[in-house]
């Protein structure tokens, strides 16, 4: 439960400050970003879990919900942004910069962490 | 001036010396106005750029901060195409630049385009691309070059009877889609040509494509046929945008368009790569495929003659 709590205090100052070095964390699932695409560009996650986008191209992009519950500021090369997905539902994110870039986080609950939520 | 050579004054020889004269301006207005493919007929308008008329230019993407493999000295690069339009003997009325002056929005970037494009002591007349407005706001862009200028940076202008349009199709761009220049934009656009008549030319200059170049990487605007449709009724308009790295032309109708070079990198052609971005090329071939435009109205005339200068060769 802690652990948690605590990841959604990270997520919320990787918001405050945008771009932060991705926190080695056991429920943490990378996307990355490479030639103009997000890889992978749908991922299933359970609740709780935190995804680490990492920019690999020579052209910086953002990452950005659409609903505009996060967006990243600007990644320049080799740049990453974490977000701590807490609430089951289908999160569709784009790039604001390059917005054919596109991508989704499907959020499941996590049996046995719900009852936290 | 092998033509100089055993000059012994005679007449022969002092045609031989006009001769070259005549091709030595012949090939300085080429190399300043010109380096177009002939096949494109763009030679009269290089010959057109010392004729009375109202000459612009247009540089785009200069991109400071970037230091990338595909050109790790941006400012350079600038600077050499800052010194061809200095060399350019019929002085230009003034220089759009459509967007993405800097790589990440920082005001260093600014300062050094700022310090390199001024020394051309030209009007500048600017829109900014996605890269030029990353900051909150893009307060640092709208201090700079949005003065006088509507909602997040579009205006007009009017000089020597063409009436220019600056757009801006960077802000608020919606998840899968392209290029946004919004309702906002498009009722202000509405009612700012209203009143012309519509055999004012009309130039409109905005960053990204404002026509449908390659959906699959984002180089269209969503609402740009809006924006076009209201130029409809005009018998000359002429659409200047930036982007994508490369010269691109069109002709729809009355309407022009045409893309410029980046003065910063070359970008792959659409679909020859499996993305758009930095192109690497051998370090001998990168002038090549950047530089700028020279546009040149004459009265009478429909057409706006462009002409897109390679930094060499």
């Amino acid at each position: 439960m802690v652990r948690t709590v605590l990841a959604g205090f990270v997520a919320g100052a990787v918001l405050a400050c945008a771009v932060a070095p991705s926190m080695a964390r056991n429920d943490a699932v990378s996307v990355t970003i490479d030639n103009f695409v997000f890889g992978p560009d749908r991922l299933v996650i359970k609740a709780g879990t935190t995804v680490n986008w990492s920019n690999r191209d020579d052209i910086p992009h953002t990452v950005a919900s659409k609903d505009r519950l996060f967006k990243s500021k600007v990644l320049d090369t080799d740049e990453s942004y974490s977000f701590t997905f807490t609430t089951p539902g289908e999160y569709t994110y784009f790039c604001s910069l390059h917005p054919h870039m596109t991508g989704t986080i499907v959020v499941e609950a996590a049996t046995g962490r719900a009852a936290s939520q | 001036m092998t033509a100089n050579n055993g000059d012994h004054g005679d007449g022969t020889t002092r045609r031989k010396v006009l001769e070259c004269m005549t091709w030595a301006g012949t090939g300085l207005l080429w190399t300043v106005a010109g380096g177009v493919p002939r096949s494109l007929g763009l030679v009269d308008g290089a010959l057109a750029a010392g004729a009375p008329g109202l000459t612009f230019l247009q540089i785009s993407d200069s991109h400071m901060g970037f230091d990338k493999p595909a050109n790790p000295n941006v400012k350079s690069t600038l600077e050499e195409a800052i010194g061809r339009i200095k060399a350019i003997p019929q002085r230009p009325s003034f220089m759009i630049h459509t967007g993405d002056i800097t790589h990440l929005s920082k005001p260093a970037e600014f300062d050094d385009a700022d310090k390199i494009i001024s020394q051309a002591r030209l009007d500048v007349h600017y829109v900014p691309g996605e890269h030029d407005i990353l900051d909150e706001e893009a307060k640092l862009y709208k201090e700079r070059y949005g003065r006088g200028s509507n909602g997040d940076g579009w205006y007009s202008f009017d000089a020597g009877g063409v009436h220019f349009v600056g757009l801006v199709n960077v802000k608020n761009l919606k998840a899968g889609g392209m290029g946004n220049l919004g309702a906002d934009q498009l009722a202000w656009l509405a009612a700012d040509l209203k009143d012309k008549t519509a055999s004012t030319p009309v130039v409109v200059f905005a960053h990204i494509p404002l026509w449908v170049v390659y959906e699959q990487w984002g180089w269209g605007t969503d609402d740009g046929a809006q924006a076009l449709g209201l130029l409809k009724r005009f018998g000359s308009v002429t659409v200047l945008n930036g982007h994508i790295h490369q010269v691109m032309q069109k002709v729809e109708g009355n309407v022009a368009f045409h893309t410029a070079r980046s003065t910063a990198f070359p970008q792959p052609a659409p679909g020859a790569a499996p993305s758009p971005g930095p192109m690497k090329v051998p370090d001998d071939k990168l002038r090549s495929m950047l530089g700028v435009a020279s546009v040149t109205f004459k009265r009478g005339d429909q057409r706006l003659a462009i002409i897109d200068t390679p930094l060499q060769g």
